[in-house]
């Protein structure tokens, strides 16, 4: 059993990345990368949102949503599947807002180091795909918690790669047209190639 | 040699601003340097008194090529004259087979310079083929981009033919260093700013967009029709009876990419690197601790259904392109990790991924090009994270 949330975690880090290999959350992506310390803070904000998120709305769509999940209500024949995108969403935003008051009153220091990333990523749509790709490979509660905490691990590695890369990039010489969002594209582009030395790998 | 230097410098003016030629100077330069050492020297500043600069460290790095590139030709022909001894065939086929013929080349497995001769038939093709395009990109973008054509670009067209399988169309060749040197180096502004290796960049493209003609069993041996699985190809599959003896695969005589079979031609080559100090030898180290550290501890967690978790470490390190990623392309000073405890890691990193995607992925029976560019992506990082430590541990020794 272990073994099996062990290739989970490591399938969701390298093999399903969210950033490099389904190119979710590129707004941030691209915008939150200049620096390694805002990355690493960003990439810090994705792993716990993830890690929240995704169990709770496991938990929500195996008691609510899915078809015939109000069994124990008394009502067999409802389902409220079509609910699933505004729930998330909602779910998404309402964590984000508890777990900034939560950190603010007792982690203030954390709550500082991660600023304005917190409400940012309540729009990031690679939090929303995490939640989308448990509904839609049916992850029972335990795996959506590694699913969380895989794949926003892989997101902040890939984020944490790309600052990198684009501070070293400081003393490049590219051309006045593809300065800024063109080459942090290509660069993407490029770490994707070298990230599908996993794909294939069945675990 | 004393008229082409008033050669060069009769034509120098055409050159120079206002001249009638101004905007082909990175042309006349490249050609002027090539030729003779420049004969400027720094006017203002600090002088650093040593013979090392681009050019030379350029240089270096394909005189070490060498060995690989002549071993290359020779392993080519070998290859292929053996497959038509066995099959009874008398031509390689296609264009080749009519060029061979034309010049007169034999088919005697055991003649070293026919086969020299048939491997040059099939290697200086894709060689022209990278130069002559890479070549035409990089002074497109010297000219418009008013920088100078470096030596690096001999390094990349050295080392790209070296990892292509010999019975490459010449077109996708065009098209492998085209996407090499314009994205993976020229929009960065050229040598020295690149991320990733260009000739590796050049490579993974081809891989994913033509797996037909890169991967498989059919492209290793330079004969139409005939099909012979890498040693490693045959190792992953248990169906291929493995019979490659441990001193063959070591000196080279095993089908494969054309300059990465022969690990001793490698090492030759990493001799050379080393002494000069082109090559750093912490990366290729670390990559071989990686690597022996990693297939020993799968060697003995063992498995019933893969083999691959048997190939003990020697054999990874002689098969495939192991010797001459560990040596040529890992080394690379432009994507390597620059600090010096970076450059461990970096190549561990590296070390490990190769058995890792060798033994688990059953997608690519090689993983070396594809490491070493996924080392590239992470060098900036991990330079980063050694740069940090150092100046909180300077300013920790300051504070006292």
């Amino acid at each position: 059993m272990l073994e099996h949330y062990l290739s989970l975690f490591i399938k969701s880090i390298f093999i399903e990345n969210l950033a490099l290999a389904f190119f979710l959350g590129m707004c941030t992506f691209l915008a939150v990368s200049k620096k390694v310390e805002t990355a690493v803070g960003l990439g810090i904000a994705v792993i716990v949102v993830q890690t929240i998120t995704i169990p709770v709305n496991n938990f929500i769509y195996t008691n609510v949503l899915k078809a015939g999940a109000l069994s124990w209500a008394g009502l067999e024949d409802v389902d409220l599947t079509f609910l699933g995108l505004i729930t998330y969403i909602g779910v998404i935003a309402a964590m984000v807002q508890i777990l900034e008051m939560v950190l603010d009153k007792f982690v203030p220091s954390l709550y500082n180091a991660l600023g304005i990333f917190l409400p940012l990523i309540t729009v990031n749509c690679a939090i929303l795909g995490g939640s989308l790709f448990m509904v839609e490979r049916n992850y029972d509660f335990a795996e959506s918690v590694v699913f969380g905490l895989g794949g926003g691990t892989g997101w902040a590695l890939a984020i944490i790669a790309l600052a990198g890369i684009r501070e070293k990039m400081k003393y490049s010489n590219v051309p006045a047209g593809l300065r800024g969002l063109g080459i942090t594209f290509i660069t993407v582009g490029l770490m994707a190639m070298a990230f599908m030395l996993f794909s294939g790998i069945q675990l | 040699m004393k008229f082409l230097r008033e050669f060069l410098d009769k034509q120098e003016h055409l050159f120079h601003k206002g001249g009638k030629l101004e905007f082909l100077y990175p042309l006349y330069e490249a050609a002027d340097t090539f030729l003779y050492t420049p004969g400027q020297v720094t006017r203002t500043g600090s002088h650093v008194r040593d013979g090392m600069d681009l050019k030379r460290l350029m240089i270096t790095v394909v005189v070490a090529l060498l060995p690989t590139m002549i071993f290359a030709m020779y392993n080519t022909g070998y290859q292929a004259n053996l497959a038509l001894q066995q099959t009874g065939a008398t031509t390689v086929g296609g264009w080749h087979g009519e060029l061979a013929a034309w010049l007169g080349i034999g088919h005697d497995p055991a003649s070293v310079l026919g086969n020299i001769a048939l491997g040059a038939v099939f290697f200086l093709p894709i060689y022209l083929v990278t130069l002559a395009v890479g070549g035409m990109w990089e002074t497109l973008f010297a000219v418009v981009r008013k920088h100078e054509i470096t030596e690096g670009f001999l390094v990349t067209s050295a080392l790209f033919p070296l990892i292509l399988p010999p019975t490459i169309p010449l077109w996708q060749v065009a098209i492998g260093i085209s996407f090499g040197v314009v994205l993976g180096k020229e929009v960065f502004g050229g040598v020295g700013m690149n991320i990733l290796n260009p000739a590796l960049t050049s490579r993974a493209f081809l891989f994913f967009a033509y797996p037909a003609q890169i991967s498989g069993d059919a492209v290793w041996v330079a004969v139409d029709g005939y099909t012979q699985a890498t040693p490693l190809a045959a190792a992953a599959d248990s169906a291929i009876p493995f019979t490659t003896n441990w001193m063959d695969a070591f000196l080279g005589f095993i089908p494969g990419s054309m300059g990465e079979t022969s690990a001793l031609a490698c090492l030759i080559g990493a001799f050379i690197l080393v002494v000069t100090g082109v090559g750093s030898w912490k990366i290729m180290l670390s990559m071989v601790l990686g690597t022996v550290s990693l297939a020993s501890l799968l060697n003995a967690i063992g498995s019933t259904s893969n083999p691959m978790f048997a190939l003990t470490p020697e054999w990874h390190l002689v098969l495939g392109g192991f010797a001459f990623g560990a040596v040529f392309m890992a080394t690379d000073p432009v994507s390597a990790a620059m600090t010096e405890a970076g450059k461990w890691v970096y190549g561990f990193l590296i070390g490990a991924l190769v058995v890792l995607v060798r033994v688990v992925n059953p997608a690519f029976p090689e993983g070396v090009m594809l490491a070493i560019l996924f080392g590239n992506v992470f060098a900036p990082i991990i330079d980063k994270i050694f740069i940090n430590r150092n100046i909180k541990r300077r300013l920790a020794g300051y504070a006292k």
